[in-house]
This record gives C-alpha cells, structure tokens and sequence, in this order.
C-alpha cells in the first residue's frame, strides 16, 4: 500500500498543521543501508481536531509524531504548522516553536525526572521560559495539576515513583500544558495502562481538549481507543498511509484490506462473538527494503501483479474517505478476491 | 496409572489452590498480595486471571508456579498439583515440576530471554536438563517447537539471537520454550500486552491451538477482559487479592454480578460505540494491599456503595448456577442496584450507553 498522493489534504483556512511528502530515514551504521522509516506522507490537521495516526510498531507512527517536533528533523518534506514552516527555522526559533506543540510519551514513569518533586518538573517549563513571577508560576501549576486531578499538596512533597502510572501520565499531561500549548502530540499515551485507568486517561485527554481548545495528534496502535478519541483516522503502514477518513467512517467501511485487518485483530470482549481468524500471517517486512507497489501485498489476501509493481495512490472513493489500494474493500471497482474475513 | 486412575485425572483438579494467603514483606509492613484465594483447573481447560495492577493476579500464578521473589511467603492455604501439596516445596524440589509439569511465559519476552545466547540453544536446555537429550536430538526438537510456534524458516531462526527477532517472534520463542517438555499446565501473564493488536490475536489463537493439540491447562493472567473473553473457559476476577467473581466465560459476561466485573467491562473502549462516547471509568485506585479497606475491599470505589459495604465483608455468594460465585451484597440485577442505578441516571453520573451488557 500505499501511497503517496493528497488528495486528502483540507484547503481550509482552519488548518493548523500541514504535513507534505515528509520523509524520514535513519542511515544504518556505515553499511550505506537506511530505514525508510517514513515514506512519504501528507497530512493535515484543523484546530480543535483530534487526528488518530494508528498501525502496528514499525509504522512509523512515532517517527511522524517525532519529526513534527523536528526530534530529529525530517529527511526532506514540509511541515508547515500555523503558517510557519517548521523544517526551516533555526535552533532557536524551533525552540520557541515547540512551545506550542508539546509531546506526552507512552511511559510515563520513564518521561518523568524521578529525582525531581512532581511540582518542579510540571513548573519547570515556565521557568525555563520565565513566564510570571515565581508566585504566577506556581499559581498556574497548581491550578493545571487540579485541572488533571492530581492534588497540588501533594505534588510538592513528593516524587514520580509515589504516584501509580496513571497519576504519573496525568503529570506529564500537566507538564504539557503548563505552557498553554495549541497542539498536543500523544505517543502512545494509553498503552502502558490497564483498561480502567486508560479510561481515565481518554475521558481527561478529551475535557482538556474542550477547556483549552486544544489540537490533538493522537498516535497508538489499538483501533479502539483511537477510534474513540479522535475525529479523524490515518491508518500507516510500513512508512505509508493507506487511509484516511472520519472515525465512524473508517470503522463502518473499512476500505483498505489492511485496516481490515486491525480491526478484526481487536478482541471483543464478547464470548458470544466467535473469534475472528487472525487474517494475516506474518508481520510487516523490514523497512530497509520495503516491497516494491503496494507496501502491503506481500501479505494482502487481494494482492495482484498490479500491486506488486505500481504503488497506489490515496484517491477518493467516498466524501472524505481516502484510500491508496488498487483493489479497496468498498467504494471502489470489486476486490479480486472477496474471501476476506 | 491404571484406566480408573486415568479417569479419575481427568475429572480431578489438575491445579488447585484452596485459601492461598500470600504475604510480602515491605519497609511499610506486610502486603497481603493474594488473600484466600481458591482455584481450580481441570486438565485441558482455561482459566482466565482478570485484574488491575494490583489485584494480585501475577502474585497468584508466581505462587502456584513456585515463583515467588524472596520477600514473598505463602502464608496459610495449600496448593496442589495433582492432588499433591507443592506449596512448601523447595527450588530444588519444584525443579521436577518446572518445565516438564509446568511452565509460564511472561509479559515482556526481551527481558526474560537470555541476550547472549542463540534461540536453538535456549530452547534445547530445558530438553537436555529434563529430558537428557544430546545436544543435536535437542537442536532437531527445537526446530520442530520453533515450526509449531509458526515461525518461519526455524533452522536459520536456531542460530539467531533474541536482538534479531521482532517482539511477536520473540514471544513465539518463549512459548516454544515452555512448551519444549510438554507440560501439562502452562501460565501464561499478560503474554500479549507488550505487542501489538495483529500480533496478539496471532498470539492468543497459537496458545489456544497449542491448548487443544496437547490437552494442556492454561491459566491467562491479564488485565484486559476482552482479550481472555475468545480464549478461556472459565474466569477469576481479582481485585485487591481476593476473587470477587468466577463463573464460566459465557456465564460472567452474560450474567455479571459483581460491580466491579461489570466497571472493568464498561471501561473498554467499543468499537461498535460511536466516536467521542464518554468511557466509564472506575474512579480512584487499587486498595493498599498493606491496610486494606475495612468492608468490601472495592466499596470505596464503587457506584453502588451502601453503609453495610463499608463495615462488613462479603463472603462469596452463589449466583443462579454452583459455578458461578461472587462477593457482593447488592450485586448487578438487585433491587438495591437498580434504585442506586436510576438515582444515578437522573444525576447525570452514568453514560446511557454504559452497562449494556
């Protein structure tokens, strides 16, 4: 799969970040070999929406995540976020600019200083940028650690490893927002968790969103919770994207194969529906040497010639609804073969 | 082992724990991780261990295994294999049992695979130490488990190291391992957490099939009640060290009792739900296993909370079927439920799409 192409990037005056053909690869030792980690992508985002970027390890869903904040900087492409182009600016410039985009981790323990209290590392942010008197900053941090429901009294005594790894990502949720960032890029924000707490985590993930009308890239590899939360989905693949589309949408027509299989993988916490056969075997290739096409048929049940020689491109097939197979599971010309599930 | 003894094995307990108290010591006092716990699994079934951190679920699998780290102590109650007592058993002693009678494969298969040594040869070990194969009749077996565990090209597979394999290859070598002398009961804690939804399904179908083929017990400790949901017979829901629920698999989600089962349930995100649908959640945490709560130990955290729940606890209760038990005193369907249901509804405080099931 997958492909290039942008026919789904939004010509809105809305749009808060626009990412063009971003390429990221990473040299191997001095073997003249790279990752192609990244291969191409397009995509964009309007304020005060929630994009979903999911696929399984591999994807290159943190490395998008990642180059957006130039951590490192993309290969080559554009990345132009509230009129400014990112992949241009100087060091110092970039650092004024990531405080308006601002990253919480998949591990929360790990992201936090464990030797700091807990209201110095959510403080720290504004005195590196030195916004307020010291009794403003501790005004705001007390009042953003409220705002995530971590008792502020209690921050000031103690320590990351206090605090269980959900109250440890409400933290780093608070210390993203310390600075009043526009958008919030979440890796993995839920994955660490169990159920219960990731609950917890989303429902706060979307209250803050309404109270600071905040943009959110939300990047996991399980459907359903990215589904929840987000408006809009890009499914990656192997350093591509196969689709795009709203969340309701990409779950009731699921047009890529290989979204296809994402969602059959999730298990339903149903006894009385029977498991769904494993879809696929084997797992995505190595992005050394990604397969030539579609990046996806070599493990595509509706693989054709065509698919192993020209690389699809994302195309409309319904309003909003994009997809980069030549043979999609709806809205398009009949699969090859219709023995999907 | 005579024809009636044969029978007689297959209706009896493979597995059993009757009040298995297990105890830590720590700085702040002892944790009492898993408190009177009760289990068994017949030969050729599953058991499903539900839980948040915490619950003690992975202490309970440890404690049967013989696995416990060294501040961990099983105070009171018994647990048995076979009908025989192996709760006090040493290392030495439980060396017969590992491997060949039992076996667990763990969350996180980097850590718990040796980095500087090749796949063949950790996983002809156990089959030289327990079985006294040569080193070549192991290496043929191993290739053998590694084609079992789907892996493709297993003889050039043999020669790599753990470095070289993705996380998905790298739990099918740790269920190659366990599986390396046949036992007869495997554990298995949180094997799928560390890996992605494709790989995971993979994952589950080949523990389930290696069930099947080799009537072997499984016991799956997880936090995630739709991935035991496909794959179990029967299911444990722990909650600060003490089962709160167990029925069969169809039974517990068709027929919820406990509060806690039913919260746990509705905190799964659904993909049949649409986008932006409110998660329940289970408000607060864990109980601290060193001052556990007075009461009924999830009554600080549950919706359905009265006086007597926070003074007196549950003893386990029969539902409509022997099999299926619970500890509650206003479980899912009582009348007491529902009126703390309709006050809440009218509070605003539950989302009208949660408690479906």
């Amino acid at each position: 799969m997958a492909g290039t192409g942008k026919a789904h990037l939004r010509d809105d005056k809305n749009v808060l970040l626009r990412v063009e053909d971003l390429v990221v690869e990473f040299p191997i030792g001095r073997t003249g070999l790279k990752v192609n980690a990244v291969s191409g992508i397009s995509f964009d985002v309007l304020k005060g929406e929630t994009l979903g970027i999911v696929g399984e390890s591999g994807c290159g869903k943190s490395t998008t995540g990642r180059a957006i904040m130039q951590l490192p900087s993309p290969t080559s492409g554009s990345i132009m976020f509230d009129g400014t182009e990112l992949t241009t600016l100087s060091g110092e410039a970039m650092r004024e600019a990531r405080t308006k985009i601002q990253m919480i981790f998949q591990d929360p323990i790990s992201s936090l200083n464990p030797r700091r209290n807990v209201r110095d590392i959510v403080l720290e942010p504004l005195s590196i940028w030195k916004r307020g008197t010291t009794a403003e900053q501790l005004a705001a941090v007390d009042k953003i650690l409220e705002h995530v429901g971590i008792d502020p009294q209690r921050a000031a005594e103690s320590k990351p490893h206090q605090f269980s790894g959900g109250q440890c990502q409400r933290i780093s949720i608070a210390r993203s927002l310390v600075l009043n960032p526009q958008m919030i890029i979440c890796d993995e924000p839920v994955s660490a968790l169990d159920v219960s707490v990731q609950a917890q985590v989303v429902n706060l993930l979307e209250d803050l969103k309404k109270q600071f009308e905040l943009t959110l890239v939300f990047i996991a590899h399980d459907l359903a919770v990215v589904k929840n939360i987000s408006d809009r989905i890009a499914v990656m693949y192997l350093g591509k994207i196969c689709e795009v589309s709203s969340s309701d949408d990409l779950y009731r027509n699921p047009a890529h194969p290989y979204t296809d299989v994402l969602l059959s993988s999730i298990p339903v916490p149903d006894p009385t529906v029977a498991v769904k056969k494993v879809v696929v075997d084997g797992e995505p290739p190595s992005p050394v040497s990604p397969p030539s096409g579609c990046r996806f048929n070599p493990r595509c049940p509706n693989a054709s010639d065509r698919c192993r020689s020209e690389e699809p491109t994302l195309r409309e097939i319904e309003p909003d609804h994009f997809v980069a197979c030549h043979h999609p599971l709806t809205g398009g010309e009949a699969p090859v073969s219709v023995h999907f599930k | 082992m005579t024809q009636t003894d044969l029978v007689r094995s297959e209706l009896e307990p493979l597995v059993e724990t009757i009040d298995v108290k297990t105890h830590f010591k720590t700085p702040r006092g002892i944790a009492r991780a898993v408190d009177g716990v009760s289990i068994q699994i017949r030969r050729g079934q599953s058991l499903g261990v539900v839980g948040e951190s915490g619950s003690g679920k992975t202490v309970l699998s440890r404690s049967i295994m013989g696995l416990l780290p060294r501040n961990g102590v099983i105070r009171e109650g018994s647990v048995r294999y076979r009908g025989q007592e192996i709760g006090n058993c040493s290392d030495k002693e439980m060396q017969s049992i590992w491997g060949r009678e039992m076996a667990m494969i763990f969350q996180d298969p980097m850590t718990s695979l040796n980095p500087v040594m090749k796949v063949g040869k950790q996983i002809s070990e156990s089959l030289r130490k327990n079985l006294g194969m040569s080193a070549n009749e192991a290496l043929a077996v191993a290739e053998k488990l590694l084609h079992d565990v789907r892996i493709p090209e297993p003889a050039r597979r043999l020669n790599q190291y753990p470095h070289e394999l993705s996380g998905g290859m790298r739990q099918r070598v740790m269920i190659a391992i366990a599986m390396a002398c046949g036992p007869n009961m495997l554990f298995a804690d949180e094997p799928t957490t560390a890996l992605d939804v494709t790989v995971q399904a993979q994952i589950l179908e080949l523990l389930s099939e290696q069930k099947r083929d080799r009537n072997m017990s499984l016991l799956l400790v997880t936090h995630n009640l739709g991935v035991v949901a496909g794959y179990t017979d029967e299911i444990a829901v722990m909650y600060g060290g003490k089962v709160v629920e167990k029925a069969p698999t169809k039974t517990l989600f068709a027929n919820t009792k406990m509060p806690y089962t039913e919260a746990l349930l509705s905190s799964i995100p659904r993909l049949d739900q649409p986008s932006h649908s409110r998660l329940t959640t289970i408000p607060g945490r864990p109980p601290d296993l060193v001052n556990p709560p007075k009461g009924c130990r999830f009554a600080p955290r549950c919706a359905y909370v009265r006086d007597l729940c926070l003074n007196e606890e549950p003893e386990l209760e029969q539902a409509d079927s022997p099999d299926h038990t619970y500890r509650c005193f206003y479980p899912v369907g009582s009348p007491e439920y529902f009126e703390r249901r309709v006050e809440l509804t009218r509070k605003g405080e539950l989302v009208a799409s949660e408690g479906s099931n």
